[in-house]
């Protein structure tokens, strides 16, 4: 019963912190350009804007345009399913491997691509095109670094993965497990947008990749996609942690654990936001 | 006993029925008699295939059929999965084509074209309950003849002759081999019983010519690299259930008459000969989904489409064949399984997506997609099973297509249990190709999909586009159950094609291995995932996400706008993106396979150079194995032929000196072998 519960709790766990990840990293990005940057809520406070506004749709886009926000947000949350966070074994482990998580997210990349083609933008073919590209050659690369994990904890589930790594430390640091390590990092770098593959901040949606595919988006199904990136964004960074440096993470399913699973998380949240304070500011 | 042997007495009744019935009425009476008789013996085929099967362990029934002409049948396990395979598609093709070839009326021979549709039925449920080498070989030419005649429908349309040509000249080249490796496997008595070919002793050597034979013979007609040339010409000029039946069935008999040949009759072999099979298979699935990446026909398209499944396939196959080659039953059924699995499914969505297609080409009148668009809003249906089939063959969860590319990975991934270092070097490099192949498919029908269905209409004929009649509907929503049902139930599936294997000599415990239940977990518990629950999770999560945002309160409001131009108000179709744009990123990708040519040529104005009137842009690609293989392989041919053409002069002389020569010569021959 606990398990169920955990599993609620780590889906709900992620989707509320995720836009805070985003927000974050945003922070750390202004302050390493020296400028003060906005606040680590402020995603949290645009989201709660979209929420609010109006969508307007294309005239010629289909149901699908409407369709697919939901379709790439769930799929984002039925990986915060999959994917261990909090503890392992979790009771959903079966219905999913480290495979199903990467097509299940492919499902996600997929109809959007469709709806960046939908209302007929050149900005969303050109979007379109590009990111499925970067999903088609992202997708060996994560094969290698499955087919190298498998090899050392002889499973692709990841709860598999994760308890094997715990408990046999020293494959940690094997070179196939490092290797892997850096192949899932380049992979997270082409998937959630970030450069120098992406880069979602430019002043152009032309240079862009993920921003140019959702320019006709707005109001709440804007809200749901920017929403569902981030929760892919937490997604690829607990499992770059979970699967290569698990410790923090409960293998048995009792208070304590979970405890210092929640407080772990919490640690290196605070740790970075410390680490960068000291960080001079120059002030004009 | 006594229900196979109806079952077979109907189909054996349908079919020719439905073949003269063809010849003889025409018009709309003579369409629903060829479209029911087809429907009758497919699903006549499918029933027993099922009750062959749900007998439990194979065999289970045979038939010495005409005593005298050497015609013997049997349906084993695998037999049985095959005839699902055909009777599936088969029952589909047949109530669309009613609809389908209605168009055809008074335009091309459609009395040849539904009696050729029956005989290729019914050839096709012959060979694969063919019991020895004759039988097969004679359902096998019956195939490729009625296949060939039906590709010639549209005998006047530019490319139909020359696609023929090259089906015709391959499929004999491989039929060619295949005599061969019978006459090698039955030591000359092509009339001997499989079972008496799978007792003979033969000496390694002839085993590994066999081989060699059967796989040059079958992969020409499954259209492995680098046998696929005729594949991408023949399937888009044939009517387009015509080639939903040849992608989906045709070629899939040189995956059944490859797995009968080597796991049943040579029951497995050296390891390299999986090698050799999951390199071919690799670089197949490879280089087919690159080259309908850069492929704006759509049913050209979906052929090279066909050249990647294949190639699946037989990586499953291979490393089937690989392992067993090292003893591994439980990891060789994994990869069998998997093949086995992915063939019916690419059968299942294969030939939904033609159909489609061929809605489509019947809506529009034209195969590219750069005049098409919009669609989506004009063929709903059709739209919705098209994106159906898209998500299938992009092995997106939790539909068919993923369930057996999952099983593909895990066999590979289990490739470490070999401890040879050239396996360990090969079955990674598979693996991250196999994800490659996938990625790209997913690409390719974002193109597909988007490009045809979405946005604005890109010309008048797609601006004017209605949906198809009923009985294609039909035809297509069958497909699309099957695609769903067979992705939700891998675990079904998976058992049923563990008693289809049973039957073999090495798979006697095909079963063994895999945990069946809502998850399905592959032998050694290697990996675990479960379809259904992941398909009841989302269904939930789309249906709750709308629900939680009410709950909360968020906007509701929607307003229809332009798509925004930059300030630009008024769209064309003109501005959108097109095919050849969409798949830009990847032909620099893969510019050095490509080798594309690029021809541009701007019209300025006379006045002032800065003042462009016209741009012509030309892009083409030169297909790798055309270049380096066919083009010099016809050039020598060519030579050849003009050269024994010097032979003929003209003279009845001369030719009975040839003759007495020849007479001479073999006498000598003959004398000298004793």
């Amino acid at each position: 019963m606990i398990g169920y519960v955990l599993e609620a709790a780590q889906a709900v766990l992620a989707l509320l912190l995720a836009p805070g990840l985003v927000g974050l990293i945003r922070w750390m990005k202004a302050r390493l350009q020296n400028r003060r940057g906005a606040p680590v809520s402020q995603p949290y406070w645009e989201l709660r804007k979209l929420f609010q506004k109006e969508v307007v749709v294309s005239n010629n886009a289909s149901w699908l345009f409407r369709a697919t926000p939901f379709i790439v947000f769930a799929s984002a949350v039925a990986v915060t399913f999959l994917v261990p966070i909090l503890a392992v074994p979790l009771p959903f482990d079966g219905v999913g491997d480290l495979l199903v998580v990467v097509y299940l997210l492919l499902l996600g990349t997929f109809f959007l691509s469709l709806a960046g083609l939908d209302p007929g933008s050149p900005f969303g073919g050109m979007g379109a095109s590009r990111e499925m590209t970067v999903a088609a050659l992202a997708e060996p690369t994560v094969a290698l670094a499955i087919f190298a994990l498998a090899l050392s904890a002889g499973s692709t589930n990841l709860g598999q993965i994760v308890a094997r790594t715990m408990t046999n430390p020293g494959a940690a640091l094997s070179p196939g497990h490092l290797l892997a390590f850096g192949a899932l990092f380049i992979v997270t770098l082409a998937e959630t947008g970030r450069l120098p593959i992406d880069n979602p901040a430019t002043h152009l949606e032309l240079t862009m990749i993920h921003e140019a595919m959702v320019l006709e988006y707005s109001g709440r199904y804007l809200a749901l996609i920017e929403w569902a990136a981030a929760v892919k964004l937490l997604i690829f960074f607990s499992l770059l942690g979970n699967l290569f440096v698990p410790w923090g993470v409960s293998m048995a399913l009792t208070p304590a654990t979970l405890a210092v699973a929640v407080a772990s998380l919490d640690k290196l949240r605070r740790r970075h936001m410390i680490g960068m304070r000291i960080d001079p500011v120059r002030r004009k | 006993m006594a229900s196979e042997h109806f079952l077979l007495g109907v189909m054996f009744a349908a079919y020719p029925i439905g073949a003269l019935s063809a010849l003889g009425i025409r018009g709309m009476a003579g369409r629903g008699l060829v479209a029911g008789c087809a429907l009758v013996g497919a699903l006549a085929g499918l029933v027993l295939g099922a009750v062959c099967l749900g007998a439990g362990l194979a065999p289970t029934f045979t038939a010495a059929f005409l005593p005298l002409t050497g015609i013997a049948l049997r349906i084993d396990g695998l037999s049985a999965f095959f005839l699902l395979v055909i009777g599936v598609v088969g029952a589909a093709v047949a109530v669309y084509g009613f609809g389908y070839s209605a168009a055809y009326e008074g335009r091309y021979g459609l009395r040849l074209l539904g009696a050729m549709l029956n005989v290729l039925l019914l050839s096709l449920s012959v060979q694969v309950m063919a019991d020895n080498a004759l039988t097969f070989l004679i359902a096998w030419e019956a195939m490729s003849l009625s296949a060939y005649l039906m590709v010639l429908t549209e005998h006047d349309q530019p490319g139909t002759l020359r696609a023929a040509h090259w089906y015709i000249a391959v499929t004999h080249a491989g039929f060619a081999a295949l005599v061969a490796m019978f006459l090698l496997l039955s030591a000359g008595e092509l009339t001997a019983s499989f079972a008496a070919m799978r007792s003979a002793s033969l000496t390694p050597a002839v085993r590994d010519a066999a081989f060699v034979l059967a796989l040059f013979g079958f992969g020409a007609k499954a259209g492995i690299v680098p046998l696929h040339v005729w594949l991408p010409m023949a399937h888009p000029v044939a009517p387009s259930h015509v080639s939903a039946l040849m992608s989906g069935v045709v070629i899939k008999m040189g995956v059944y008459g490859f797995l009968r040949v080597t796991i049943d009759l040579l029951a497995g072999g050296p390891a390299w000969w999986g090698g050799l099979v999951l390199g071919l298979g690799t670089v197949s699935a490879l280089l087919g989904v690159l080259y309908a990446l850069m492929e704006h026909d759509l049913k050209r398209l979906l052929a090279f489409h066909s050249v990647e499944n294949i190639g699946i396939i037989f990586i499953g196959i291979g490393a089937g064949l690989m392992f067993q080659s090292y003893g591994l039953t439980t990891l060789a059924t994994l990869g069998v399984v998997g093949a086995l699995y992915h063939t019916i499914n690419h059968a299942c969505f294969k030939g939904l997506l033609f159909l489609c297609a061929g809605s489509v080409l019947h809506a529009t009148g034209t195969r590219n997609m750069e005049e098409m668009g919009g669609l989506i809003k004009r063929m709903p249906r059709t739209a919705f099973f098209f994106l159906v089939g898209a998500c299938a063959i992009s092995a997106l969860p939790p539909l068919n297509g993923f369930a057996s590319e999952w099983l593909v990975f895990q066999a590979l991934l289990g490739g470490s249990a070999i401890p040879q270092p050239e396996v360990a070097v090969i079955m990674p490099i598979a693996v991250a190709m196999l994800a490659l192949t996938s990625g790209l498919a997913a690409a390719c029908f974002v193109k597909a999909f988007g490009i045809t269905f979405l946005a604005i209409p890109r010309s008048p004929e797609a601006e004017h586009a209605h949906d198809a009649p009923l009985s294609m509907q039909v035809g297509m929503v069958s497909l699309v159950l099957m695609c769903t049902g067979l992705g939700l139930a891998p675990s079904a599936v998976v058992r049923v094609l563990g008693t289809a294997l049973s039957g073999l000599e090495r798979f006697r415990s095909a079963e063994v291995g895999f945990t069946l239940g809502l998850p399905l977990r592959v032998p050694g518990a290697v990996g675990e995932m479960s379809p259904p629950l992941l398909a009841l999770g989302l269904v939930l999560l789309v249906g709750l996400v709308p629900l939680g945002l009410w709950l909360a309160g968020a906007d509701r409001r929607l307003r229809l706008g332009d798509t925004w131009g930059c300030g630009r108000i008024g769209q064309t179709a003109r501005m959108e993106y097109t095919a050849t744009a969409f798949a830009e990123p990847l032909r620099r990708v893969f510019a050095e396979l490509y080798r594309p040519s690029k021809d541009l040529s701007i019209d300025f104005h006379p006045a002032s150079k800065y003042f462009v009137q016209s741009i012509e842009y030309r892009s083409e690609i030169h297909p790798l194995f055309e270049r380096v293989l066919y083009d010099p392989l016809l050039h020598v041919l060519g030579t050849l032929a003009s050269w024994v053409r010097r032979l003929q002069g003209g003279s009845v002389h001369l030719y009975l000196m040839y003759m007495t020569l020849a007479l001479l010569v073999l006498l000598t021959v003959a004398r000298a072998w004793r």
